[in-house]
């Protein structure tokens, strides 16, 4: 068509970011546009880099602690139980069957409360403010549960080396029985505002498709990878905690597109809710903190990788001790990092109105990608 | 008339309707204090609190107080979370494009002091008022949103209390901290 009558466009730049309301956070893209088409997409991260591994290395182990919550904000407790399961591989203790199951039951409300989180911004970045309060509402039921238990909202500091810091409260059993009786419900009240939504289907239904042999070449976990046909989740295949008792079954969905991305998250929910059910029915009686576990422990010189299944994906933590009461290297591999890397190549050829639906069921969180 | 009996007016009832009378001053900065809109940027974790307050169960709406996307319709800016020396710059460059008057209320303590960031983290700036001007500061890591309210209630008195023959916004651009801003930071301890 390279003729000298044929309309010729050309090529221009889009900023994006880092104040972006849809951009969760602080991420910058530099868009090479051509009409509505992008060219290109250059990501650029790092403004929310916080130094986390390398203040890791200079604090005592239970110094960090509470800062380990403060990596990923949206999933805090399972920061903090992959820092205290690598410290108790360490010191070969086992943790006490009490503490694990409340560990689990903490780690699940944790995921719903920020599925609940994704539901409600994913919804409001296509357009759609509703939502936004409907995962908010849910979000505040299980802040409650963890709050009366950790004294905290977000960011809890519950988990301690050989166990958690308190038992649950006398207040605790009637809130989460209430827990679990409304909250089906509430979900069902999500899937029928946006499941068949004929504008929220347009907009994700067939975009971003990613496949399965693409999305485990990227790295990907959790959902995003689950939603591209891949069964793989921790919590089945390498049971931590309390998971090898009460057994889970991934959501694996076919199609890979950002309406399975999303999907996979609702239904995600519901498999937490019935493991908190599962929790609360099994849950052991006996301590909930091993005696004699010191709280400012010597490691021995060696290596530990530990992984937990955080809402995002496959959290894993590379501790490496030489002997001293502080980490040689504290290597974080994130969830989001992984998600977020192809996202140049998913965004090449896509409409500009697609750019915010396929980050948005990325479900990255910056904090995570940065560290 | 409860909104009526919260403003220092004369009214005087007249049949067939009334007169207030009142001055400019208060009636200006009473509604200026009662509609804040504020800017949709979150930073860290205090972003998710900041959301949590704007939404069901805390509302912020009742105070008058909606989101914008953009820093040229919004009169306030929470800054909620770590700010790294990276955003430092861009955040200040935000402030600019806040049209006066403007008011900024530092969430949490990463905001107020780099907080848990501030011994050991190369990073991290320590304190957003090394950058621009805060009017509130709301402590806590993260504030409740209880407390996040109450600092924009603070906020409202400090409005109420400005004057009209004085700029509104306590700071002239010259008066507000200047660092280095030309991409090379130098921190002043």
């Amino acid at each position: 068509m390279a003729t000298d009558t044929a309309i010729r466009t050309e090529e221009f730049q889009v900023n994006m970011g880092p104040q972006h309301p849809s951009t969760h956070g602080v991420f910058r893209m530099v868009l090479t546009m051509d009409g509505e088409r992008v060219v290109d997409c250059e990501p650029h991260i790092g403004f929310l880099h916080r130094s986390m591994e390398k203040m890791a290395e200079n604090r005592l182990y239970i110094q960090f602690l509470p800062m380990a919550d403060r990596i990923d904000y949206l999933s805090s407790m399972f920061c903090a139980v992959a820092h205290c399961e690598a410290v108790e591989q360490f010191m070969e203790i086992e943790v006490p069957p009490r503490a694990k199951y409340l560990r689990t039951m903490f780690m699940e409300l944790n995921r719903i409360a920020s599925h609940c989180i994704f539901f409600g911004v994913f919804a409001l970045d296509l357009g759609a403010v509703t939502p936004f309060l409907y995962g908010f509402r849910e979000r505040e039921l299980t802040m409650d549960l963890l709050e009366m238990t950790s004294g905290q909202r977000i960011t809890f500091n519950y988990v301690r080396f050989g166990g958690v810091a308190a038992d649950l409260p006398e207040s605790f059993f009637p809130a989460v029985e209430r827990f679990i009786k409304v909250f089906p419900g509430r979900v069902t009240d999500y899937e029928r505002i946006l499941n068949e939504n004929e504008i929220f289907l347009a907009r994700t239904k067939g975009i971003g498709v990613v496949d399965a042999a693409r999305a485990i070449n990227y790295g990907w976990s959790g959902p995003n990878l689950r939603s591209s046909g891949v069964d793989f989740d921790l919590r089945q295949n390498m049971p931590y905690e309390a998971y090898g008792e009460l057994g889970y079954e991934p959501v694996v969905l076919p199609n890979g597109d950002c309406y399975d991305r999303y999907l996979a998250r609702i239904l995600e929910m519901r498999a937490s809710h019935a493991l908190i059910k599962k929790c609360m029915e099994g849950l052991p009686e006996g301590p909930t903190q091993k005696e004699k576990v010191s709280k400012f422990p010597k490691l021995p010189a060696g290596e530990v990788y530990v992984r937990v299944e955080s809402p995002r994906g496959d959290y894993g933590l590379y501790l490496v001790s030489d002997g001293t009461d502080k980490p040689y290297r504290y290597k974080l591999r994130t969830p989001s990092f992984n998600n977020l890397s192809m996202i140049r190549e998913m965004l090449r050829g896509v409409y500009l109105a697609d750019i915010v639906p396929i980050f948005g069921s990325l479900d990255v969180i910056l904090p995570d990608v940065d560290r | 008339m409860g909104v009526i009996a919260r403003l220092p007016v004369y009214w005087e009832r007249l049949p067939g309707g009334g007169i207030i009378t009142t001055n400019l001053e208060k009636v200006l900065n009473w509604s200026r204090a009662s509609s804040i809109w504020y800017m949709i940027f979150g930073l860290a974790c205090c972003a998710i609190e900041m959301m949590a307050t704007g939404c069901s169960r805390y509302d912020f709406d009742r105070y008058g107080m909606m989101f914008r996307a953009t820093p040229r319709q919004s009169d306030l800016m929470f800054i909620s979370g770590t700010i790294t020396l990276k955003m430092a710059p861009r955040i200040r460059r935000l402030w600019e494009q806040l049209a006066e008057p403007r008011y900024i209320i530092a969430m949490g303590s990463c905001a107020i002091s780099g907080g848990g960031f501030y011994y050991d983290a190369y990073s991290v700036l320590k304190g957003i008022d090394k950058v621009i001007p805060v009017d509130v500061y709301v402590p806590g890591c993260p504030p409740r949103p209880e407390a996040l309210m109450h600092g924009c209630l603070k906020l409202q008195e400090k409005i109420k209390r400005e004057s009209l023959t004085k700029a509104f916004g306590n700071f002239k651009e010259d008066q507000a901290p200047r660092e280095r801003l030309d991409g090379r930071w130098i921190l002043v301890k």
